[in-house]
């Protein structure tokens, strides 16, 4: 596949809405847009009265030949642009956008490995998400599976749209809660293990195709277990969130 | 073509003037790799440079008996962070290159792991770049870049490739792995060479 031209691109907020209690997705209308990989993601700029700018980067929940962009953006704590997306942004508001960016961290439905595994930190889930959706539309036969972390029911990104693939037999997905579980929970809260992924994901012997994503130290055990299983290091992929 | 965005007005309003354009100040130190953390112990690490005049290698300790510095430099990522004032210690390049002939101008740096990165080779010279192997007084982490990692400061620092184990020059200037995927062949952040 050959890259999509990069450049900046005004975009146009068209639809805001509540993701999970601390973070919220993000319609954009982005004329001009080139269409984005799964995967990838892009560069937000924004600017004040007086010239002052913050950028940030943001994994893309949507992709395909599209000028609509999604976003889902959470909030972190005495951050400043996250903040501002989740709370101040309102539809209509033009955002300043710049991508798309990387691809490595992308899943190619050309390309695919017959098998493949996504496995999620709390909001690292977005843009395994954007490979789970791009997958639920298209016709290719990989198998794919999710291991998803995250603290409670009420923070799991993308959930409806996830149950949907799943009731369509399009992903597998576990969910590992580590704060409170839904009732009738299997098992009490707790951390993604060594033992819960040889339980759960795809085995080294399949060779799926790996991507991990989430804090630096989720993804540095899970890495680091999925090589101890077998795994080529070379067929993980991996992301990590971390800084304001 | 920037605008101004509705409703901003920004927090971290007394800007550092040591930070370049688009970065933001971060206290911690964020870890950003394409895959797992390779495993390398000292007594098996190696590192080597391949011009077209041949090949020299060093083992751990004989890289360290050319010549260790200790350095403060402010180190910027390409998604946006930038840490100042961190304190280093390696060898600079220009010990390594005492030893070498190349007529090159480029260098690929290779890693543990299979990442390579390309940079000019007169910019790894005259003090600007070091195989480092301690950050903020502490042995450097596996998870960034150790036990030793070039340090490229004055570049976006996925130049400064972790677990390096060689460089091979180069007459021209090849893209390495990051570059291949979308970021710039140079990488200088007060031009915000970021991406292609």
């Amino acid at each position: 596949m050959s890259p999509r031209p990069t450049g900046w691109h005004a975009g146009t907020v068209v639809d805001i809405r509540q993701e999970t209690r601390t973070a919220k997705r993000i319609t954009l209308d982005v004329p001009g847009w080139p269409g984005n990989d799964a995967g990838s993601h892009l560069d937000l700029r924004l600017t004040a009265p007086d010239g002052y700018q913050a950028s940030r980067s943001y994994s893309i929940a949507s992709s395909g030949e599209s000028t609509r962009v999604v976003l889902a953006v959470d909030e972190v704590p005495d951050g400043e642009v996250s903040p501002f997306l989740v709370h101040d942004v309102r539809p209509g508001d033009a955002l300043e956008v710049h991508g798309p960016l990387g691809n490595y961290f992308i899943w190619d439905p050309a390309a695919s490995a017959s098998h493949v595994q996504l496995i999620a930190g709390g909001s690292g889930v977005v843009p395994l998400f954007a490979m789970a959706d791009a997958h639920g539309r298209g016709g290719d036969p990989a198998g794919f599976r999710l291991l998803y972390s995250v603290r409670t029911p009420d923070d799991r990104f993308f959930a409806a749209e996830l149950g949907e693939l799943a009731d369509r037999d399009r992903i597998d997905v576990t969910y590992r809660y580590t704060r409170s579980t839904p009732d009738g929970w299997p098992s009490p809260p707790g951390r993604v293990t060594r033992e819960l992924l040889a339980e759960t994901t795809w085995p080294a012997d399949v060779a799926p195709a790996v991507y991990v994503c989430g804090p630096t130290p989720f993804v540095e055990s899970v890495s680091d277990w999925l090589v101890e299983l077998g795994h080529e290091p070379r067929a993980v992929r991996t992301e990590r969130f971390g800084g304001g | 073509m920037s605008f101004i965005t509705r409703g901003f007005t920004g927090r971290g309003r007394e800007r550092d003037p040591a930070l370049p354009p688009g970065q933001s100040l971060v206290e911690d130190w964020p870890v950003l790799s394409a895959g797992p953390t390779p495993e390398i112990d000292t007594a098996d690490w190696e590192f080597t440079v391949v011009t077209e005049n041949g090949r020299h290698s060093w083992t751990w300790d004989e890289m360290q008996a050319l010549g260790v510095e200790d350095v403060t430099v402010d180190i910027h990522c390409v998604t946006h962070w930038s840490k100042l004032g961190m304190a280093w210690r390696g060898v600079p390049l220009d010990k390594i290159f005492e030893e070498v002939e190349t007529s090159h101008d480029y260098v690929m740096a290779h890693s543990y792991g299979g990442y390579t990165t390309n940079v000019p080779l007169d910019e790894l010279l005259d003090g600007q770049a070091w195989i480092a192997f301690e950050a903020d007084g502490e042995p450097l982490g596996a998870e960034h870049g150790g036990p030793a990692r070039l340090l490229v400061p004055h570049l976006y620092f996925w130049k400064s490739a972790k677990w390096v184990r060689g460089l091979v020059t180069m007459p021209d200037d090849d893209p390495g792995f990051w570059e291949q995927n979308g970021y710039h062949l140079h990488g200088d952040p007060w031009k915000e060479e970021r991406y292609w």
